[in-house]
């Protein structure tokens, strides 16, 4: 493990940790609130670590359904991490069985962000700043869940304290991180009206699904730009 | 009482981990299953994250009050001079003056 990376995945990882850490306590509040036994709500954010899959299947949780349709929403919730392991791939050969089975279990939509941005800025995503990055976002989420869980009532309404607009901020920013990217803006219009669309029609959490394939879809169509050779350099690095 | 694990709950929680990891790999395991990527998979993958994370945000924006939508347009323009640590807290007064001008 190279320390210098380590540490500045650590670093890079501050700013989700601080976004992240009300949520998780969110999430350990609402299991608890719901039901759930605080060794529960931490065994959930320990095995899935995923905020929005969890705070869906305690919802479930709460409303008897099937234990099917809750592993079935959770997955459902969680299905743009395929996108995401497959759009990553090209950043993380390098790494040996084990390392990649530790990586894709800690693959968050922050960590997706900053790995896709550091591997083209050709810095090259090394094992340790991966683990520091993701270490930083997911040991503190296990200490937030236990918080809110014993702590839960002292949280309250997230809109009081202003925690509510923290994550979709962070989410812009790690948007406007691929603004040089090709056809940048058009697929974010389609997506952002796509997804919009969905979430009002067919519903949450479908919308994802379904604003990232029209992005998608449109990227696919656009012409490309000779952009194929920028993803073979990726390969040497 | 708190410290106990239900079994029932237990396998939904690791079905439900199973199932996470499953689609944290499985995008990895399918794309290195194909020797060549046509050009146009490539564009769509390159495509994923402006795609995806956009649709994190665009409803929030669409479906928070006026007092969100203030904030994540100060939050943009804020995010073209200042990294993510000033913008989070920017955005964030932003939203709490709103609240607190307008009772909200």
């Amino acid at each position: 493990m190279n320390r210098s990376d380590f540490i500045e995945g650590i670093r890079g990882g501050t700013p989700v940790c601080i976004s992240a850490a009300p949520f998780g306590a969110l999430f350990g509040a609402v299991a608890v609130a719901n039901g759930q036994t605080i060794s529960e709500a931490a065994l959930m954010s320990m095995t899935i670590f995923a905020g929005a899959s969890q705070l869906v299947g305690i919802e479930l949780f709460g409303h008897n359904v099937q234990p099917w349709i809750i592993v079935l929403s959770i997955f459902a919730v969680n299905f743009r991490h395929i996108l995401y392991s497959a759009a990553i791939a090209p950043h993380l050969h390098h790494f040996s069985i084990l390392q990649k089975c530790m990586a894709f279990f800690l693959l968050t939509d922050p960590q997706f962000a900053e790995s896709v941005r550091r591997g083209e800025k050709g810095k090259g995503v090394s094992f340790a700043w991966y683990m520091g990055f993701g270490l930083v976002i997911y040991l503190p989420w296990q200490v937030m869940t236990v918080l809110g869980g014993i702590f839960g009532r002292l949280i309250g309404d997230p809109k009081v304290i202003g925690i509510d607009v923290l994550l979709p901020i962070y989410f812009m920013a790690l948007v406007l991180g691929f603004r040089s990217r090709p056809n940048f803006l058009p697929v974010v219009a389609v997506s952002g009206a796509a997804s919009v669309i969905a979430y009002h029609t067919v519903g949450s959490p479908w919308h994802v699904s379904i604003g990232a394939v029209a992005g998608m879809l449109l990227a696919a169509i656009l012409p490309t730009k000779g952009e194929p050779k920028h993803r073979n350099a990726q390969q040497g690095v | 009482m708190d410290s106990f694990l239900h079994t029932d709950m237990v396998l939904i929680i690791l079905a439900g981990a199973v199932a996470t990891f499953l689609t944290r790999i499985g995008g990895y395991v399918l794309i290195t299953q194909m020797k060549t990527i046509p050009p146009r998979l490539e564009a769509a993958l390159n495509a994923v994250p402006a795609a995806v994370l956009t649709t994190l945000v665009a409803p929030s924006f669409f479906t928070g009050g006026p007092d969100v939508q203030v904030a994540m347009a100060v939050a943009l323009i804020a995010s073209l001079r200042f990294s993510v640590l000033p913008m989070l807290a920017i955005g964030w007064c932003a939203v709490m003056l709103m609240r607190y001008a307008f009772g909200g």
